[in-house]
């Protein structure tokens, strides 16, 4: 192995290590809905290369409002889906998209893009 | 008792400042009726809580314009409407956006192509000065990589922002190695060529990559379109007007938002009905196939339900509004349809679980194959080779079609369902009804028609069949009773003239009497006549037995003192059913019939359609058990009821089908809706669900397929035995074909029509 070979093995390694640390493994944005005075819990979300804040924190048996708001045209992120709530949305871009829930059970609910690629949860406690 | 108070929300037009909201909102504060007013000047909107015996949307409306403003009225029903077509709108730019970035890039790697190639003739190697070619095609490739393909790279770093990693990513990576690669070789050759490299640059790696996934995107949006066409026909169905009969009998034709619960409306023939609604005079024959998916027209009278959206073909009729737009049949099944569409198929699962790792671990798999070359190749090739297997790896993996591989053909198929009166409620149901392989029938209403009909009508030796047909009817008229409604029905369908009966008495239990043309006339059970000391002829009493022999039920008829006929009653076998059944065990199923009638009848429907197994006299509370029964048994069971007990079988099954006409409870139970009360569409729902999982099959099959032979070949596997490489290039356009073949398998989905024999 000549010096290159040395710098770039080291190299890819490390890139790899970091690579399956940022996305794997660093930690989330999480964030807690507010409730308003009718008992709403509410939450704004911007989906932007992905959701932020993207982990949820919701009450259970309290009905939820999350406001999307698009602020990309890239058309990975045009579609919503909340499975486990049948939710299909399409999020027009640059407008903000209200979806409505009452989650009845405890557990954490992941939504995604249309794809499965980018994604967050819901956590409901 | 407490008033209830309404709440109603109107868009309030031509406010200006935070003072008009107040203006607005102490006008309809001091409206009669009204217990409060907010008006947001923000959002344009008012809510006001108000006491429907006082006021009305129309009086609160009068209300805002009094102070001077406007309102535009939108029902939840319109402004989904609204939505939906401003989304439409966005999509259709955003489409024209793209195919512009397409062609863009395509005319750029058209002319960079032959330029690269340039190189490869060695006269031409002399002509021309290759440090300037190279910044030729620089300038070139800029436009392609700024303008085409920008959005890959500004969704990439949004993305890695979001510690969120999608096609993007690999696509953003791959061409901006290459790019970054040409343009160091580009601007600083030297340096390259002291290392022992040759400056090759890749520029037309970098464009046409962009062009052919750019030309799989532009595709890939067609085809998306097109999944939720079905969706976007119902709600193009909707009524825009309607015709509107004031308490003063003028009729006006006002927009469908406008119409209120118990409007009278008017539908005249080729007309839409507006909404939903009970005819009130007129009848005439509707054609219903948008909502069920029956083609022949059904017939309506006085009293009769009709549904929005529908199309009235040759009478005209007066209806009395019962629902109002997101109540209406219509406005349940697009919901019902669009919750379906968003729901998540078990079978998904293991995509969904490898969806999430994919990017991420493609990138990886990138990096070490690059590690590997440089560490292997020889060293005056190393880097280029490194290179080109990176770039290769990452464009051609592809979560595109794994993404896609479910959801497209779930919705095609949720949509194609709800075309043929196949309402399901989700991916789940749509999964679980492949399984099946036990389907059990509840006789009555599903099999059968769930209403009395009769069979025979045998009048006594000496009797005129249509004279005794016109005095049974006449009595029978002004009797309640089911059996002497389904007498009434048929002496209508054999045209009998209609007389008069005077001094009509039903008597509870056994039957009726009345006079007609100065005669007493019976109808009722054998004890009403014996109890009236009339005696049967042999010939009648044989005839009689016959029928109560074949598990029907026996009216008989007496007219002034003796005996003059029997009509047999049963609830008649629907004509479809038999076959229907036919075609059920033909797929391989096993039909069992449950009922609460006797074995003898029992076995008598079970035979006139060909079903072995039955399940006699069972009570509604035992019908679930009998579901326990069979699964107990190891069958995967679906269940087929109609009615309000059939709801706790219908949970217990495997898979529950309500059948239309049902009761809400029903569908409530169900996972499957059949908008028809015909067991054809037990057969579609079933091969529509066994077509659908089959498409997702071959779609995940060749998702996983692609990805896992694509990348290792990408990444050069086969080099060491077969000396075989994979350029970017073809890597882009295998990737590009990849999700749009899976769209495509699931949009065979569309042709799909239910076997009828």
């Amino acid at each position: 192995m000549d010096s290159s070979e040395i710098i770039v093995t080291l190299t890819g390694l490390a890139l790899s290590a970091f690579v399956i640390w940022y996305f794997f493994f660093s930690t989330r944005q999480t964030a807690s809905a507010v409730s308003t005075s009718s008992g709403v819990q509410e939450v704004d979300i911007t989906v932007k290369g992905g959701y932020s804040p993207d982990v949820i924190e919701v009450e259970r048996g309290k009905p939820v409002q999350l406001s999307f708001y698009r602020d990309e045209e890239n058309s990975c992120s045009e579609e919503l889906l909340m499975p486990d709530f049948s939710i299909r949305r399409d999020l027009p871009a640059f407008k903000t998209t209200l979806v409505e829930l009452l989650p009845q059970q405890a557990g954490t609910f992941t939504f995604t893009c249309g794809m499965g690629m980018l994604r967050g949860s819901l956590v409901v406690k | 008792m407490e008033p209830t108070t309404k709440t109603e929300t109107l868009d309030i037009e031509g406010m200006t400042c935070a003072s008009c909201a107040s203006f607005v909102e102490k006008s309809l504060t001091r409206t009669p009726g009204v217990q409060r007013a907010m008006v947001n000047f923000a959002t344009e909107k008012a809510t006001i809580d108000y006491l429907p015996t006082q006021a009305t949307p129309a009086t609160l409306k009068e209300a805002v314009i009094k102070a001077g403003y406007g309102v535009t009225e939108r029902t939840p029903d319109t402004s989904a409407a609204d939505r939906q077509a401003e989304i439409d709108q966005q999509k259709a730019l955003a489409y024209t956006k793209l195919k512009r970035r397409f062609w863009v890039a395509t005319v750029l790697a058209i002319v960079i192509m032959p330029l690269s190639m340039l190189m490869l003739w060695p006269a031409m190697m002399a002509r021309v000065n290759m440090q300037w070619l190279n910044y030729g095609l620089l300038v070139l490739t800029l436009p392609v990589l700024l303008y085409s393909g920008r959005e890959f790279y500004t969704s990439a770093w949004n993305g890695f922002k979001h510690r969120a990693a999608n096609m993007d990513t690999l696509i953003a990576v791959g061409t901006g190695a290459a790019f970054l690669y040409s343009l160091a070789a580009t601007v600083v050759p030297g340096w390259f060529m002291r290392q022992g490299i040759m400056p090759e640059v890749y520029y037309d790696t970098t464009a046409t990559i962009i062009a052919l996934i750019l030309l799989g995107k532009v595709l890939e949006l067609r085809a998306k379109t097109q999944t939720s066409a079905a969706i976007k026909a119902l709600m193009g169905l909707q009524a825009k007007t309607a015709r509107v009969v004031r308490p003063d009998g003028q009729e006006v034709d006002v927009p469908i938002e406008q119409v209120q619960l118990n409007d009278l409306i008017v539908v005249r023939p080729g007309e839409k009905v507006a909404t939903d609604g009970v005819i009130e005079e007129g009848h005439s024959a509707v054609d219903e196939a948008m909502l069920t998916g029956e083609s022949l027209p059904v017939e309506k009278k006085t009293g009769d339900p009709v549904f929005g959206a529908t199309l009235n073909k040759t009478g005209s009729f007066r209806f009395r509004v019962t629902k109002v737009g997101v109540d209406t049949m219509l406005s349940q099944i697009v919901k019902l349809v669009e919750d379906a569409q968003g729901s998540r198929a078990p079978i998904q699962r293991l995509a969904d679980k490898v969806s999430a790792i994919f990017v991420p671990t493609v990138v990886v798999i990138a990096i070490l194959t690059f590690v590997l070359w440089f560490d292997l190749a020889p060293v005056e090739a190393r880097l280029p080779l490194a290179l080109v297997n990176f770039v290769a790896v990452l464009i051609i993996a592809c979560p595109c079609a794994l993404g896609l591989a479910t959801p497209t053909a779930i919705m095609v198929s949720t949509g194609k369902g709800a075309e043929h009166g196949v309402l399901i409620r989700n991916a789940e149901a749509l999964e679980k009804a492949h399984q099946v392989n036990t389907v059990l029938l509840d006789k009555t209403g599903t099999i059968t028609r769930g209403e009395p009909a009769v069979t025979d009508f045998v009048p006594a030796e000496g009797q005129d069949a249509a004279q005794l047909l016109q005095v049974v009817a006449a009595v029978e008229r002004q009797s309640e009773h089911p059996l002497a409604e389904a007498v009434v029905r048929y002496a209508d369908a054999q045209a009998a003239t209609a007389i008069a009966a005077t001094g009509f008495q039903a008597i509870e239990g056994k039957g009726a009497q009345a006079s007609v043309n100065g005669q007493a006339v019976l109808i009722g059970n054998f004890r009403l006549l014996d109890e009236a000391g009339i005696s049967l002829s042999p010939l009648v009493r044989r005839q009689a037995d016959e029928l109560l022999g074949q598990a029907k039920t026996v009216l008989y008829i007496a007219v002034g003192g003796k005996a003059a006929g029997v009509i047999g009653v049963a609830d008649t076998v629907r004509e479809t059913s038999a076959v229907a059944i036919k075609r059920l065990q033909s797929m391989g199923l096993e039909v069992v019939m449950m009922t609460g009638d006797n074995p003898q009848t029992a076995a008598q429907v079970a035979g006139q359609v060909g079903i072995k197994r039955y399940f006699a006299e069972v009570l509604p509370a035992d019908k679930a058990g009998k579901v326990k029964e069979l699964q107990a048994e190891g069958r995967i069971v679906a269940m087929v009821g109609d009615g309000i007990n059939d709801a706790p079988a219908l949970a217990q099954a495997d898979i529950g089908l309500a059948m239309g006409g049902g009761t809400d409870v029903a569908m409530e139970a169900a996972g499957i809706t059949l908008m028809r009360s015909d067991l054809q569409g037990v057969v579609t729902a079933i091969e529509l669900s066994r077509q659908t999982i089959r498409t997702i099959k071959q779609n995940l099959f060749f998702a996983f397929i692609y990805n896992t032979l694509g990348i290792p070949i990408a990444a050069g596997l086969l080099y060491p035995f077969f000396g075989i490489l994979l350029s970017p290039m073809l890597a882009a356009g295998a990737m590009a074909l990849s999700s749009v073949s899976v769209l495509t398998n699931s949009l065979r989905l569309r042709s799909f029509s239910p076997a009828k024999n």
